[in-house]
C-alpha cells in the first residue's frame, strides 16, 4: 500500500536551543533546554509529575510561546509560527476528538482545512481507517466510541496529515493496562512504518524504555540526561535518572570511599579497580541495582559478599526479590511515581535493600541468607549534587539509524 | 440481575421515597398544589384566547361566560383590518430578526474575549456586565430617549433596535461565555494544529459545540425584542412605524376599549413567540460535548 511508505520528503529534525518557559507568577516550567532530534528518530520525554514535559511539547507545537531560545523544526525556525504553520500532529491525553463531528469528519479535518482535493483527502482517510481498524466505526460519533478506539482515531488524525512530526502527550495514559501494553506495541509499529519523527511525553517509565529510541528525563523543567534506554539504564549520569529508571528501582546508600574499599553499614566491598570513583576518604551515594546481587551460591567464586537478613521475600516465579535492612542512612528521592515494587507504608530511617535473585534459591524471612554482589555494576553520585562520580564511557551519541533501531526493537 | 442481591436495593427505593415525601396524602397534596400554580399561570391566556372568540355580548355579560359558545372570528378581522397592521408586523419582525441576529454575532464575539483571552479590565468588564442588568429599565427611558434623540434615531426603527440591544446583549454574553467555557481547551489546540487559524478553530469547533447556548440565547433575545413595549411607545411616533405591542395600545382609545379585538390581535401577537420557540426548542437538550475527551 502507497501509504505505508517510509517518509521521504524534507528532513524534519526537530532542535531546541536553551528553550525556556517561565508562567506568569515567575514559575520556570521548562529552564534552558537544548535538544536535537533527529530526522525520523522516536524521542520519550519521561520525568515525574510537573516537571514541565507537557510544557515543552506544546511549545514544539507552538500552543505555549516561548520566553527564551529558539525551537526549528527541518530547516525553519519556527519559534514564533503558529501551530498550523508548522507542520505537526499533536495527539493529546484526552484525545480532543471534536464530539460534533463523526470519526470520519474527525480524521478528515486537518485535510479539510488544508484544502487537500476531495478524492484524495477520501482515499487517505480511507487508507488510515483501514491502517488504524476503523473501517466500521467511520460514522459514528466520539461519544459512542470507547476509550481505545477513541485513541485510535486520534492516532488517525495526526497520521492522516503526513505531518513533519506527531506529538504526544501520555497518549495512553487514559487507556487500561492491557489495552495500553498492546497500543504501545501499535505504536512501535506504526512508527517503524511510518517513519516519522515523534516526541512523546510520559511519566511512565516502561512506555519510555520500550518505545524511546532515545530517551530525555526531565526534573524541574531541566533535561537531566539523554540518551539510548540501554544507556540511561546501565550509565546514568544523575542520581535521579539512575533511581527514576529501573523497577525495582536501584538501591541508594550513602557510603564511604575507603581505599579500596566501599563502607556502608556494616559492610565493606572491596571496589572493581576498572569502575570507581577517583576518590579517598569521602561520602559517596552508592547505587546497587537489584540485579547486581545474586546468590552467593551461584555467584562466581571470589566475588564480594554480603551477609544478609531477608525481611521481605517476593516470588515472582521468573525471579525473587529479596528485601534486606542495611544499617546506612538511606537516601530519599521523589521521583515522584508510585512504586507499587518498593513502596513501604512503614517510615524507616535505615535502607531497605532489594536484591532480584535466582528463585530456586532457597530464601525466607528470618533464614540468614549469603548475596554476592558485583563492584562491577556499582554506581557512585557526588552526595551534593548527585552528579554521577564515573567518567563517562565514549559512546554514540548520535542515536542509532532508524532501522537498525526498530529492528532492536 | 440474577444475582440474588441485586433486588435488595432496588426494594428499597419506594419506601424511602414514600417517607420522605411524607405518605401518598402528601403526595397528593403537592400535585394539587402544582395544580393550582399551573392553572394560575395559564389561566390569563387562555382567558385571552377564549375572549378572542367571543361575541360582543358574552364578552360584557354580567354573568362571566367561561367559555365562547357562540364562537366568532370576527374579532381577527376586526383587528387585523385595523389600520397599520401589516405595516407593524413587518417592523416588530425587523426589528426582532435585527436584534437576534445581531445579538448573537456581538454576543458570540465578546463572549469569545471573555472567555477565551486575558486582558487588562477583563474582570472589571464581567462585573460591569452583571451590573448594567441590575438597573431598572424605566429609569433609562429618558436618558435614552435623549441620547438616541442626539443622534437623531427617535422615531426610527434603527433606533429601537439599539435599545433593544442594550437590555439583550448582558445576558446573552454572560450566557455564551458559560457554555464557551465548559467547552475543553484542548479541542481548540487540536483544531489549530490540524489546520486552522485561532479564530477558525472557534467558529469549527468552538462554534457548533455552543449550540444549545446559542438557541437559549436567541429564544431570550427573541422573547425580549418581541413583547417589548415601553421603549418602542416612546421612541416611535409615527403609526406607521410602531411595532406590534405598540398597536395593541391603539385598541384603547379614550371612547373605551375594544376588548374583543385587542384580545385577538394579542393572540395573534403571541404567535410568532409560540411558533419561534416550538420550531427551536428541542437543540437546547442537546448534550453535544459529550465524548470530547476521556475514555
Ligand atoms: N498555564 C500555566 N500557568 C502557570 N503555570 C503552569 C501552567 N501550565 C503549567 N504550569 C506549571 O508548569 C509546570 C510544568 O507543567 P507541565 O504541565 O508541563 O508538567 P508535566 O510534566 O506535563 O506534568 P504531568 O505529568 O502532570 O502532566 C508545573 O509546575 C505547572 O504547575
Ligand atoms: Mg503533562
Amino acid at each position: 500500500m502507497l501509504f505505508f511508505r517510509v517518509r521521504q520528503g524534507d528532513m524534519a529534525n526537530i532542535t531546541l536551543e536553551n528553550v525556556s518557559k517561565i508562567f506568569p507568577g515567575g514559575i520556570v516550567a521548562v529552564d534552558d533546554v537544548t535538544l536535537e532530534i533527529a530526522d525520523g528518530e522516536f524521542v520519550v520525554l519521561v520525568g515525574p509529575s510537573g516537571c514541565g514535559k507537557s510544557t515543552l511539547l506544546r511549545m514544539i507545537a507552538g500552543l505555549e510561546e516561548v520566553s527564551g531560545g529558539r525551537i526549528s523544526i527541518g530547516s525553519e525556525e519556527v519559534t514564533d509560527l503558529a501551530p498550523r504553520s508548522r507542520d505537526i500532529a499533536m495527539v493529546f491525553q484526552s484525545y480532543a476528538l471534536y464530539p460534533h463531528m463523526t470519526v470520519r469528519q474527525n480524521i478528515g479535518y486537518g485535510l479539510k482545512v488544508r484544502r487537500a482535493p476531495k478524492d484524495e483527502a477520501r482515499r487517505r482517510v480511507a487508507e488510515v481507517a483501514e491502517l488504524l481498524g476503523l473501517e466500521d466505526l467511520l460514522d459514528r460519533r466520539p461519544a459512542h466510541l470507547s476509550g481505545g478506539q477513541r485513541q485510535r482515531v486520534a492516532m488517525g488524525r495526526a497520521i492522516v496529515r503526513e505531518p513533519k512530526a506527531f506529538l504526544m502527550d501520555e497518549p495512553l495514559s487514559n487507556l487500561d493496562a492491557k489495552l495500553r501494553v498492546g497500543m504501545r506495541a501499535s505504536l512501535a509499529q506504526l512508527h517503524t512504518r511510518l517513519g516519522t519523527t515523534t516526541v512523546y511525553v510520559t511519566h511512565d517509565q516502561t512506555e519510555a524504555m520500550t518505545l524511546g529510541q532515545r530517551v530525555a528525563v526531565l526534573r524541574d523543567g531541566r533535561i537531566l540526561q539523554v540518551d539510548t534506554p540501554q544507556r540511561l539504564y546501565h550509565e546514568p549520569r544523575d542520581v535521579f535518572v539512575a533511581a527514576f529508571i529501573g523497577t525495582p528501582a536501584m538501591n541508594l546508600v550513602e557510603a564511604t570511599i575507603d581505599g579500596d574499599d566501599a563502607l556502608f553499614g556494616r559492610f565493606r566491598i572491596p571496589l572493581d579497580p576498572e569502575r570507581r570513583p577517583a576518590l579517598d576518604h569521602r561520602k559517596v551515594t552508592l547505587g546497587i541495582r537489584p540485579e547486581a546481587f545474586e546468590a552467593a551460591a551461584s555467584a562466581p567464586a571470589g566475588a564480594p559478599t554480603l551477609e544478609v537478613a531477608p525481611a521481605v521475600v517476593e516470588e515472582l516465579g521468573s525471579d525473587a526479590h529479596v528485601f534486606f535492612p542495611v544499617d546506612a542512612k538511606r537516601i530519599g528521592l521523589d521521583t515522584g511515581l508510585t512504586q507499587d515494587d518498593e513502596g513501604t507504608f512503614l517510615a524507616q530511617e535505615e535502607a531497605l535493600f532489594s536484591a532480584r535473585i535466582d528463585p530456586r534459591v532457597d530464601a525466607a524471612v528470618g533464614r540468614p541468607l549469603t548475596l554476592a554482589v558485583d563492584p562491577a555494576r556499582f554506581h557512585f553520585f557526588d552526595v551534593e549534587s548527585g552528579i554521577s562520580l564515573l567518567p563517562a564511557t565514549p559512546a554514540a551519541t548520535e542515536p542509532l539509524p532508524n532501522e537498525l533501531q526498530s529492528a532492536a526493537r | 440481575m440474577s444475582s440474588p442481591l441485586a433486588g435488595a436495593p432496588l426494594a428499597g427505593v419506594p419506601a424511602r421515597a414514600r417517607r420522605r415525601r411524607g405518605g401518598r396524602r402528601g403526595r397528593l397534596g403537592w400535585n394539587a398544589l402544582g395544580l393550582a400554580v399551573f392553572a394560575l399561570i395559564i389561566f390569563p391566556v387562555y382567558w385571552m384566547i377564549a375572549t378572542a372568540f367571543k361575541r360582543g355580548s358574552d364578552i360584557f355579560a354580567d354573568t362571566p361566560v367561561w367559555f365562547p359558545i357562540h364562537p366568532t372570528l370576527s374579532n381577527f378581522t376586526d383587528a387585523i383590518h385595523r389600520p397599520h397592521f401589516w405595516a407593524d408586523v413587518k417592523n416588530s419582525l425587523i426589528i426582532v430578526g435585527c436584534v437576534v441576529a445581531l445579538s448573537l454575532v456581538l454576543a458570540f464575539l465578546a463572549a469569545l474575549a471573555l472567555a477565551k483571552f486575558r486582558f487588562y479590565g477583563r474582570k472589571a468588564f464581567i462585573v460591569l456586565i452583571i451590573g448594567v442588568q441590575m438597573i431598572p429599565l424605566n429609569a433609562l427611558i429618558i436618558p435614552i430617549y435623549l441620547v438616541l434623540a442626539k443622534a437623531n434615531q427617535v422615531d426610527k426603527l434603527s433606533g429601537v433596535i439599539i435599545t433593544y440591544l442594550t437590555f439583550v446583549l448582558p445576558f446573552t454574553v454572560w450566557t455564551l461565555r458559560g457554555f464557551m467555557i465548559g467547552v475543553p481547551r484542548e479541542l481548540e489546540e487540536a483544531a489549530q494544529v490540524d489546520g486552522s487559524t485561532r479564530f477558525g478553530a472557534f467558529v469549527r469547533v468552538l462554534l457548533p459545540l455552543i449550540g444549545p447556548g446559542l438557541v437559549a440565547t436567541s429564544i431570550f433575545a427573541f422573547i425580549q425584542a418581541w413583547n417589548e413595549f415601553i421603549m418602542a411607545y416612546v421612541l416611535l411616533h409615527s403609526p406607521e412605524k410602531q411595532t406590534l405591542t405598540v398597536w395593541l395600545a391603539s385598541f384603547t382609545t379614550n371612547r373605551g376599549t375594544a376588548w374583543g379585538p385587542l384580545m385577538a390581535g394579542a393572540t395573534l401577537t403571541a404567535l410568532p413567540v409560540v411558533i419561534f420557540f416550538v420550531a427551536i426548542q428541542r437543540k437546547i437538550a442537546f448534550g453535544l460535548t459529550a465524548g470530547a475527551v476521556r475514555g
